[in-house]
């Protein structure tokens, strides 16, 4: 397969092709293509196994157009190790979206350690979305630490419901000051002998820092998936929610774990978890409008996964 | 001509009987009521009818245009036309009320879905690409179910508690999607102790205690469910001869 063609499957081509759209396109370490625009320093260093990326946005810059990241292989067999140091300076906004293409793996590592740094005001929202082959022997190991500065917004959605997941371990760790907000998002679908781990924990450091985590899991087969969330507040006023919601099918394994820790009395963390096969009634409900089990199943779940 | 027959009907939910021989008719293209006090097995009726899970293991039988449900599952008795409208509709995460209302739609074309939610008060620019989760109201989520059977065309649905979370000025819009299926030919039960919503049936039927104890029509039924049921000190325990025009 080509990397031009692992495009086409990420429909990215078009947007890699606007000179007004930020963007770089890796190809295992070597950088397939990048194009930067006004207030956006894009540094890349190519390394033995993967790449060195530095982004940083300048201060008051808002960029309109979401800034697109492709990381890919076209190869049956690599290791990819993806550096990401970003920097969103005092209220600057942007948005990037990262599409992950292994749709050829039968033994692939991707490793991705992301500092992320969002400075006073600033708003920083990270869409990751992941394509892997059926054959199931991808390895991801995404490992990002974000620091919230007064009045910084992040938002992180990562979306893993094409293709075979592997093994997924994705561990976040975000710190948030005041007035700062931090909303995380996991989607992911697992089945054959997937592994599936998550780790989120969000420490709502400053006065009225908010804070949610959620996590969409559905596993099937010989899945199995671990959730784990840690909310804490230290701050008063700061309030944090923890929503999990796994679906298992046949003999697919789920865990949640939610950790709460507050140590200020006006501080306030929720959580919920739902842990269990499809709602009965909610698949009863399109039976009885004629889909069959495994439709409504399926019906149900995209639904939770969109 | 009867589309559906009960035929000496019992069911048992935890040793207990719910349902207690129960033999009705239900012709074609007409509008019924069951009506009767909580815990007189209306609800019971209305999941047994549509085959739902822990309400299969029946004595007696079912007959749907002539042939037996006993074996059959929900999905085959809704592929035969049967449909149920749950007392408080499911929400579901991420799944559009468009994609919802197309998977129940008997003609799957984009135009069907707005009519439907048209036909039920709801502006298909504010509702098509919403999610059926927490962010709608019980009775946006009851015009959506009504919606999604509107677009199924069923031969035969029961609505379970229909005016349940709908406010009394939607009632007559809820009331002409009635009229609708009944147009396209349905046959219509409706699961209720509301006086607003008998009236639109032809035909009521009482229970008590799981068993039929009055049919007839609204004349017949409402004043003796008002006058003698609400006050009744047997509740759901009907006596084994009851007054006058008892059945």
């Amino acid at each position: 397969m080509r990397f031009d063609e692992l495009l086409k499957l990420s429909k990215e081509e078009p947007i890699l092709k606007n000179k007004n759209i930020a963007h770089l396109a890796i190809n295992l370490n070597k950088i397939v293509s990048e194009n930067s625009v006004p207030g956006l320093l894009l540094d890349v260093k190519e390394m033995k196994n993967g790449v060195n990326i530095k982004m940083t946005v300048s201060k008051d810059v808002k960029i309109k157009e979401p800034i697109h990241l492709c990381f890919g292989l076209t190869h049956e067999q690599a290791l990819q190790k993806i550096n990401l140091n970003i920097l969103v300076s005092k209220n600057a906004k942007i948005c990037v979206i990262a599409h992950c293409l292994f749709p050829q793996a039968i033994k692939v590592k991707h490793i991705m350690k992301a500092r992320i740094r969002i400075k006073e005001n600033a708003t920083y929202v990270y869409k990751e979305k992941h394509f892997h082959g059926v054959q199931g022997g991808v390895k991801v190991d995404a490992k990002t630490i974000v620091k919230l500065d007064k009045r910084a917004i992040y938002k992180n959605t990562f979306v893993l419901i094409e293709g075979s997941v592997g093994k997924l371990n994705l561990d976040y760790n975000v710190t948030g000051k005041e007035e700062s907000v931090a909303e995380l998002m996991t989607k992911v679908s697992g089945s054959g002998k997937d592994i599936i781990k998550v780790r989120e924990v969000n420490n709502l450091i400053g006065e009225k820092a908010r804070g949610v985590l959620s996590s969409k899991i559905a596993v099937c087969d010989d899945a199995k998936a671990e959730v784990y969330n840690v909310m804490k507040a230290t701050a008063p006023y700061a309030v944090g929610h923890i929503d999990c919601q796994e679906i298992i099918q046949d003999n697919g394994e789920a865990t949640s774990i939610p950790i709460v820790k507050v140590n200020n009395s006006k501080a306030r963390i929720t959580h919920e978890t739902a842990i269990g096969s499809v709602d009965q009634k909610q698949l009863e409900t399109l039976m009885a409008r004629g889909l069959n089990r495994n439709e409504a199943t399926k019906a149900i779940i995209a639904g939770l996964m969109s | 001509m009867n589309i559906l027959e009960l035929k000496n009907l019992s069911i048992f939910l935890s040793g207990k009987k719910i349902l207690d021989k129960l033999n009705i008719n239900f012709s074609q293209n007409r509008i019924y009521a069951i009506v009767g006090l909580n815990g007189a097995g209306k609800s019971t009726l209305a999941y047994t009818i549509m085959g739902l899970s822990g309400y299969r293991d029946i004595q007696g039988d079912i007959i749907f245009e002539g042939r037996s449900l006993k074996d059959k599952t929900i999905t085959q008795r809704a592929k035969k036309g049967i449909t149920l409208g749950w007392q408080e509709p499911a929400r579901y995460d991420g799944l559009t009320i468009k994609k919802f209302i197309m998977l129940s739609a008997k003609e799957k074309n984009n135009n069907i879905v707005s009519k439907v939610l048209t036909q039920t008060g709801l502006n298909p620019v504010d509702y098509l690409n919403r999610a059926i989760d927490k962010t709608l109201s019980g009775g946006e989520r009851k015009r959506i179910e009504l919606a999604s059977i509107l677009a199924m065309k069923p031969k035969l649905v029961i609505f379970d508690e229909l005016d349940s979370g709908i406010d009394i000025s939607s009632l007559k819009r809820i009331f002409d999607s009635i009229k609708l299926l009944k147009s396209y030919g349905s046959t219509i039960i409706l699961i209720t102790h509301n006086l607003e919503i008998i009236k639109q049936a032809g035909y009521s039927f009482l229970l008590c205690g799981g068993k039929l104890v009055l049919e007839g029509n609204i004349n017949k039924i409402y004043p003796y469910f008002k006058n003698e049921c609400f006050i009744c000190a047997h509740k759901n325990k009907p006596k084994n001869k009851p007054k006058n025009n008892i059945k």
